[in-house]
């Protein structure tokens, strides 16, 4: 089976089929399908209206699900958004942005996702849809681990939304792989920050990915910065018991124990980065 | 479900009838012949595939043909007619030599069309970040961005043809570029007649497992389409092959007990839908896991369980060299050093996954696929068939990246079988997962050695003890035993020396030939060690090897006297001026404190070229044809290093005839005598040799048609022959003269056998007619928070005799740094983990700093016009010039390779106080 719905109810809908598969960019589904027959039903959603672009609305900014990195990296945005932008830019290649949507990066749920850091740390929530209507969920309550999420059969991600940024506020990521292209993160880090009037910082939000089953905020160091001087170095005021809530693991790219030591380098990095001062 | 689609390629418009989540790769391939676009990886890891649509880049193979309907799809076949930009770029690639196997063409074509066509004049990051998506492994990347930057200025080299006498030393484009750039060359998978059967191998999950087969007839019997299952009672001869005959060792299909995980135990043979559409998971065979030993320290332990019956302690082979006497040399009074090394397995990645296809033709095969060695193809073939090797015929397909691994057999037996037992042509084409599980690797090493010196600095004794994890099968394992100790003294005097190898039967993938065969694994030892000696010594880095280094009257480890062309301290003092600079810079760059660190290190190495104390012959047939044309029976593999052109520009200056009127006839061993395998940099010195001897051979012959002297000069237009000998001219008309059987008027046929002589029961010898040499400098940048390292310049001066095409010697030396980077930075294989192309790391374009070559020439007598082989010189002294950089940039001394972030922040840690 292979269904080519046109609504967002119908592709939500037809997802409720058993083991059927969404397919917008295919840049997660046929790499997973590598020698092998794709032969689950699939949902594709390519043709679904309304699916794909980002809308400034009152409140904040929504990214259609079947946004491209490319969409993304072309697309005009506050500062806020230079962490998402630079984490678009390094997703896979060019080949792999023009096609890799926003929310296949999300239900993909790799713990190396670059998109997801800096959503998490732009307190994105995810909306979902579904035959009974939508839903909104915090981003960090829809990945519920390595590889799951909190979608149910019959519901779809229809939008990413991003809360409106407040005036001040700049933001940093950077990405830590064995190569410079196509690479799997070894670590990522993304940093949002706000100032008062004053220079000092207002507002902090660090998320790290790749160091744990899901991305995650760092949450006693965000506090932590609350009211820094201008000329201080985020990164100064870091302490290993910021990055211990982190669970690396041992893999082919890096031993958990370089994961920590290297968090503490990378986060340091993008908060000074986000924070004007490096 | 099968679809039609309407959409346009290259401005026509097709319809498509397919699946609609086929890949558009597949569809463009298969359905719509568009061969051009290659299929790497299926995951978007190599960029290959890349098509524009609707003018974007994207990997075809990850597009559902569904998603095309009604979009403009533009292929590297129709670059020229459909974007303002891809013609230019290809004239470019062509001229630049930025096409070598020519695998990854079509994609860095494509991505860079997409690029020139938006922005008229990128930067090079620009460039990079453009053609990052594509993965090549040949080039170094080096001459495909100056290739786009030609474009970019409008700038392309025009290309003639070089004059009479002028072929050899002319940095001609390859002769057999054309159709790369085109993409209507056509590689393995690139060529499979429709109506042949697929063939998929079933292959064992386990390391180590015993199998029993169910019911195969019920299982044909259940799946329409499939047509047989293949398994060793097939097999009507030896289910045996292996590239070295004493040692074959390794079955087409496993019985009874799979000794690797990957390894071939069954094959089904049917339609290629069927095939293709097969859950392989429900083939019925029932696996019993054994304990599998996967290290050399398990292998050799007491109790280890044993690969073979006749390797007693799973021995493979044990190699030696020993002169003087090393434990008395260790006992005067000299300055000494001693270390312990590791390396990793190292992927072969070429871009071409192993691909074939077979036909019975009355009473033979015919098998066209590539590889590096038709004639041991043919060979063993025919054994694994029960035939003499006449009956079997191999064709080599272009082939997409060799590297050492497409010397052994993959897919010829598997299709030969298939086509012959069901009379249909039959094809198979490996997954990236199979390439990667099943063809041979670089072998792990573990090194200890010690080295002594004066304490003027000269070298007084070396002791060097080498294991070798060379898999489940011997492969090429004993030539990377006997070659080590040979080469373990790296291009230098060394008095007292004793090395001793051995190679160890694990339950790992077998390791073969890779690009050095053992001497890249021994360097990053030997050279580091170098290094540690100056440093206790007090004399600089540079000096220390400059002094110890080999001359053309001193005698090697084996106790050979080269007498000419020994072009290693040459090497190192064009280092000179880079090397005093380069330090100087890097010295100034650390006075400021920070985390960032630079240090520049170098190393050197010596490489013989071809077989090692054993005959590798190679035959080269050279005829005039009666219309004035001349054939090259060229039959040495051409796998993107550029044998169809050396050869032939060596064959045109020995017989004194212009290169233009050379038609080859590429390797085929119904057509072309045996020029032995491409492998241990043999080609350009033993065919070339070979092609040089033939080409003075025929010019004799027609000189003695006119009865001219040597000097003439010869003519050659229409069917007429002219001899101009100072001014006085004879004229032939060659269509009166009466033809051979191959339709020659004249011919001759050359065969060169290297002078060597066998090596005695302490390795000495000359166990080679000639080496190549060379050395590298390397900068690089050390993040000492991340320990991330990032090479910023190479320079790398190579003595290669005599550059018979200086651009193509280049791109050896590019592709060879780009893979030293590799293995040194970032390579690793761990059998049953990551048997893709995001989990194993070859170099991006933005890996590959520039590098700067520098072309040494000492000529040696024993090679055509002086030269030697570069093809795995220019990868061997990369890493340890690396790994010595990161020493000088902080302290840290790398062991264990590749050094990747985790292994250098450790190795900083480490470091004395």
């Amino acid at each position: 089976m292979y269904m080519r719905p046109r609504t967002i109810e119908e592709a939500a809908a037809a997802m409720g089929s058993a083991g059927a598969l969404a397919l917008a960019g295919g840049t997660d589904v046929f790499p997973a399908h590598a020698g092998q027959p794709l032969d689950r039903p699939i949902i594709d959603l390519s043709r679904v209206e309304g699916l794909r672009g980002i809308a400034e609305m009152a409140d904040g900014f929504r990214f259609g699900a079947a946004t491209t990195w490319s969409d993304i990296v072309r697309a005009s945005l506050p500062p806020a958004f230079d962490a998402l932008k630079a984490a678009a830019g390094e997703v896979g290649s060019i080949q792999i942005q023009n096609r890799g949507t926003i929310a296949g990066n999300l239900c993909n749920a790799s713990p190396a996702a670059d998109g997801v850091p800096p959503l998490l740390a732009l307190d994105a929530s995810v909306e979902l849809a579904s035959a009974a209507g939508r839903r909104v969920l915090p981003l960090g309550d829809f990945i519920t681990g390595y590889r799951k999420t909190a979608l149910k059969p019959g519901e779809i991600v229809s939008a990413v939304l991003v809360p409106r940024p407040a005036e001040r506020v700049s933001s940093a990521f950077v990405k830590l792989g064995a190569r410079r292209y196509l690479v799997i993160s070894i670590l990522m880090a993304a940093a949002v920050v706000e100032k008062d009037a004053q220079g000092r910082i207002a507002r902090a939000a660090v998320a790290v990915g790749a160091a744990s089953p899901v991305a995650q905020r760092l949450r006693r160091l965000e506090d932590d910065l609350l009211g820094l001087a201008p000329a201080e170095k985020p990164s100064s005021r870091m302490v290993l018991s910021h990055v211990e809530g982190l669970s690396p693991i041992d893999d082919v790219r890096a031993t958990a124990e370089y994961r920590l030591q290297a968090a503490m380098s990378l986060v340091g990095e993008a908060l000074d980065r986000a924070a004007g001062v490096l | 479900m099968t679809v039609s689609f309407s959409f346009t390629v290259n401005g026509a418009d097709v319809s498509c009838k397919a699946a609609p989540q086929t890949r558009l790769s597949e569809a463009l391939r298969r359905e719509l012949g568009h061969t051009g676009t290659k299929s790497g990886c299926d995951a978007g890891d190599c960029g290959a595939c890349t098509v524009l649509l609707d003018g974007q880049p994207v990997c075809a193979c990850l597009v559902p043909v569904a998603q095309v309907e009604g979009a403009r799809i533009v292929t590297v076949e129709g670059l020229g007619a459909n974007s303002a930009t891809g013609a230019l770029l290809q004239r470019a690639f062509l001229a630049r030599g930025a096409a070598q196997c020519g695998i990854c063409t079509p994609g860095m074509l494509v991505a860079a069309t997409a690029l020139l066509d938006r922005v008229e004049a990128p930067s090079r990051e620009m460039i990079a970040d453009a053609l990052g998506g594509v993965l090549c492994r040949c080039t170094g990347y080096a001459k495909i961005i100056d290739a786009v930057e030609d474009a970019v200025s409008g700038h392309v080299r025009s290309h003639e043809m070089p004059e009479l006498g002028h072929a050899v030393g002319a940095a001609m484009p390859r002769l057999d570029g054309g159709p790369k750039v085109a993409g209507t060359e056509q590689y393995g998978a690139d060529a499979i007649p429709p109506d042949a059967l697929w063939v998929k191998a079933i292959r064992s999950p386990f390391h180590r497992a015993a199998f029993r087969f169910g019911n195969i007839t019920a299982f044909i019997a259940s799946h329409p389409g499939i047509i047989r299952v293949l398994t060793a009672s097939d097999i009507p001869g030896r289910n045996i092959f292996g590239v070295i005959p004493p040692f074959a060792d390794q079955p087409v299909f496993a019985e009874d007990e799979a000794r690797f995980r990957g390894e071939a135990v069954a094959a089904l043979v049917g339609e290629r839908a069927a095939i293709e559409a097969i859950d392989l998971s429900r083939f019925p065979v029932t696996w019993e896991e054994r304990g599998a030993v996967l290290t050399i320290a398990a292998a050799l332990e007491a109790s280890a369980p044993q690969l073979h019956e006749k390797r007693a302690g799973n021995i493979l082979v044990k190699g030696h060299v020993a002169r003087g006497d090393v434990e008395t040399a260790f006992a005067v009074d000299a300055v000494t050093v001693e270390g312990s090394f590791e390396t990793g397995f190292v992927e072969h990645a070429y871009i071409e996954p192993e691909a074939g296809w077979a036909r019975r033709v009355g009473d033979r095969i015919e098998i066209t696929a590539s590889t590096q060695a038709p004639y041991m193809d043919r060979d063993d073939t025919a054994a694994i068939m029960g035939f003499p090797p006449e009956r079997i015929r191999i064709i080599p397909s272009a082939c997409g990246g060799g590297f050492g691994s497409k010397l052994d057999l993959s897919v010829q037996p598997y299709v030969a079988l298939a086509a012959w037992l069901t009379g249909r042509p039959a094809a198979m084409v490996y997954s990236r997962a199979e390439s990667i599980q099943s063809t041979t690797k670089r072998h792990p090493a573990v090194m200890r050695a010690r080295m002594a010196a004066t304490r003027d600095g000269k070298l007084l004794a070396m002791d060097f003890e080498g294991d070798f994890n060379t898999g489940a099968y011997a492969s090429w394992g004993p030539t990377v035993a006997n070659r080590v100790p040979v080469h373990a003294s790296g291009p230098y005097q060394v008095p007292h020396y004793r090395a001793r190898t051995r190679a160890v039967l694990t339950h790992c993938v077998p390791a073969g030939a890779f690009r050095g065969f053992g001497v890249p694994q021994t360097v990053i030892a030997q050279e580091q060690m170098l290094d540690m000696l100056a440093e206790k010594l007090g004399i600089d880095a540079l000096a220390f090897r400059i002094r110890n280094a080999l001359t053309d009257t001193t005698s090697t480890v084996t106790g050979q006297v080269m007498g000419d062309g020994v072009g290693i301290r040459a090497c190192f003092e064009a280092l000179q001026p880079h090397w005093q600079k380069a330090r100087s810079e890097a010295d100034a760059f650390n006075a400021k404190a920070g985390h960032l660190r630079r240090g520049v290190g170098v190393a050197g190495m010596f490489y013989g070229c071809g077989n090692t104390s054993l005959p590798n012959p190679s035959t080269i047939r050279f005829g005039l044809k009666p219309d004035g044309r001349l054939s090259l029976h060229q039959g040495a593999t051409d796998i993107g290093q550029g044998s169809n052109t050396v050869i032939t520009q060596i064959a045109a200056d020995a017989a004194g005839l212009p290169i233009a009127l050379i038609d080859l006839i590429s390797p085929d061993t119904d057509l072309t005598p045996d020029c032995g395998k491409t492998s241990a940099s043999r080609q350009t010195f033993v065919t070339g040799k070979a092609a040089e001897q033939a080409g003075r051979a025929l010019r004799q012959m027609i000189l003695r048609l006119a009865n001219a002297g040597d000097e003439a000069r010869l003519e050659l237009s229409g069917g007429t022959l002219r001899v101009n000998q100072g001014g006085t001219i004879r004229t032939v008309a060659l269509k009166d003269l009466p033809v051979d059987h191959h339709e020659y008027v004249l011919c001759a046929e050359e065969t060169f056998d290297p002078p060597t002589s066998p090596l005695d029961a302490n390795g000495q010898g000359n166990p080679y007619a000639v080496y190549g040499y060379g050395a590298h400098l390397a900068e690089v940048e050390v993040d000492t928070r991340l320990g991330l390292v990032k090479p910023l310049r190479i320079v790398a001066a190579h003595d290669v005799g005599r550059a018979i095409n200086p651009a193509l010697v280049e791109g050896q030396i590019e592709g060879g740094v780009a893979q030293g980077i590799g293995m040194a930075l970032m390579e690793e294989f761990t059998p049953g983990k990551g048997e893709n192309l995001h989990d194993y790391l070859i170099p991006t374009i933005g890996d590959v700093p520039p590098i700067t070559s520098i072309l040494v020439e000492c000529a040696s007598s024993a090679g055509p016009f002086g030269a030697k082989g570069i093809g795995e010189q220019a990868l061997i002294p990369t890493a340890p010039a690396i790994l010595n950089a990161i020493h000088h940039a902080t302290g840290a001394r790398l062991t264990r390779t590749p050094a990747t972030p985790g292994r250098v922040l450790a190795a900083l840690k480490a470091r004395p106080a």
